[in-house]
């Protein structure tokens, strides 16, 4: 055991971790507005709609993620006509193609766990609210949305977890995050096990602080506090 | 539809034998899973506080840590792990562990944690009087186990199980940063080769598709057959 090269790439690799942390929060936030209009689309009675929004997660779960991130890092590239547009100056960054990668990603699957969660709902709730003389639309803001999120909270915890995990794919396209950094040290190195223990205790820490602030929520909205 | 000839003119050959590693590597590493799973599955169950506590770092770790990460851990120490492991029998060549063992392992490792939570799920949602009926009917314990409670968790564990086969043929993908030319590895060539990246990952994108389109049928069917007589 080297503990020298342990303490010595320790501050290193926390310093990767912050990339990997800002790659982590733009994509779900950006992810979670993708998601919250696929699930209102699945929703839609118009078989057409429904259908697109459907192939939209199928695809998007069906491949693999460092797919995606090549496609649109190296495949989009290739498209003459996008490098003439404003898009290429986002297109052109490898930290950009990750993040439009992870969050079209996330978005599939968000989706996936906001519908249900919207199908769950009682119509009792919604029945009881038009009752009330509530309108549509402050049903759905009010009522709908706030109980959608409350059940679909421990299956996006996951997802969010999934997803910091997924991050460690953006070190394929040159970005030095986390395990970007990591696999830079094992290279110089090689002493893989060291910087292993060092960088999967720095992802399994921001695990279990994903985990532990999730748990914290589900608590704070169940309808039994 | 040219790049996607066989023979020297195209990618279609190559293309459809990294379709063949890729199946070949997914089934070795959710079988090398398995027998991960039947390892801790098991120690997870134990009344020994010592054996839980093995088993759920083993879970923990591997479920909390980037697969990439898990890879490249075996990819650069796989090599010397064995070779240390060799030379306490006296023997100090260099030895060098080809890409579809370390890749197929890492996967197999991270798989097989997943398949340890699933497994171990479905056995506690197992009617507790199932254990007590299969002791009471005399069985030794292999039987009790292979005639009753193995099919039972088997209906139980298969939905969840296909999850867990998606994931694994999806993280294949990975193991092409190790050379091991799968889909993503071939693609990766021809796109190089060809300057055409977006046609080769695009049908990269199709063939993953349509493995996974193709498993969930398959595994509908074995789910189907695992439920009769519910």
């Amino acid at each position: 055991m080297d503990f020298e090269l342990m303490i010595n790439s320790f501050p290193k690799l926390l310093n990767a971790a912050v990339i990997t942390l800002k790659l982590l929060s733009v994509s779900l936030i950006v992810g979670l507005f993708i998601g919250l209009l696929f699930a209102i689309l699945r929703l839609n009675k118009n078989v057409f709609i429904n259908k697109f929004a459907y192939s939209y997660s199928y695809v998007f779960r069906g491949t693999p993620l460092l797919v995606q991130i090549f496609i649109i890092y190296f495949g989009l590239g290739q498209i003459e006509y996008l490098r003439s547009t404003f898009l290429w100056v986002i297109l052109k960054e490898p930290y950009w193609c990750a993040i439009i990668a992870f969050a079209l990603n996330t978005g599939a699957y968000t989706s996936e766990i906001l519908r249900s969660a919207f199908q769950t709902i009682k119509p009792g709730i919604i029945e009881a609210g038009r009752s009330l003389g509530i309108s549509n639309k402050i049903i759905f803001y009010k009522i709908q949305i706030p109980i959608a999120i409350r059940q679909s909270l421990p299956a996006y915890g996951n997802e969010i977890i999934l997803m910091m995990k997924g991050t460690s794919l953006a070190s394929t396209v040159t970005i030095m995050d986390l395990t970007g950094v990591a696999k830079y040290i094992i290279s110089t190195t090689f002493k893989p096990i060291e910087v292993f223990i060092v960088a999967g205790g720095i992802y399994l820490f921001m695990t279990f602080v994903i985990h532990n602030v999730i748990k914290f929520l589900e608590k704070k909205y169940s309808f039994n506090s | 539809m040219e790049l996607l000839a066989f023979g020297d003119t195209g990618w279609g050959d190559e293309l459809f034998r990294a379709t063949l590693m890729t199946i070949v590597v997914s089934i070795t590493a959710i079988l090398i899973g398995f027998s991960f799973a039947a390892i801790f599955t098991p120690l997870k169950l134990s009344k020994f506080k010592s054996l839980n506590l093995i088993a759920n770092i083993y879970t923990t770790v591997v479920r909390g840590v980037p697969e990439l990460l898990v890879i490249y851990l075996f990819f650069f120490g796989g090599s010397g792990a064995i070779m240390f492991v060799a030379s306490m029998f006296g023997y100090n060549e260099y030895i060098e562990i080809n890409a579809f063992i370390t890749g197929s392992f890492a996967i197999g490792i991270i798989s097989g944690a997943y398949s340890t939570e699933v497994f171990r799920g479905a056995i506690q949602s197992i009617d507790k009087g199932q254990f007590e009926a299969a002791k009471v009917l005399g069985l030794n314990k292999f039987k009790q186990f292979y005639k009753i409670i193995l099919p039972q968790m088997l209906r139980l564990a298969i939905p969840n199980l296909s999850n867990v086969w998606q994931i694994t043929l999806k993280d294949t993908s990975l193991i092409s940063v190790t050379g091991l030319v799968e889909i993503m590895r071939q693609s990766y060539i021809a796109a190089g080769s060809t300057r055409d990246p977006l046609f080769f990952y695009s049908f990269a994108a199709v063939l993953y598709l349509l493995l996974t389109f193709l498993s969930m049928k398959l595994i509908n069917k074995l789910e189907v057959k695992y439920s009769r007589g519910y």
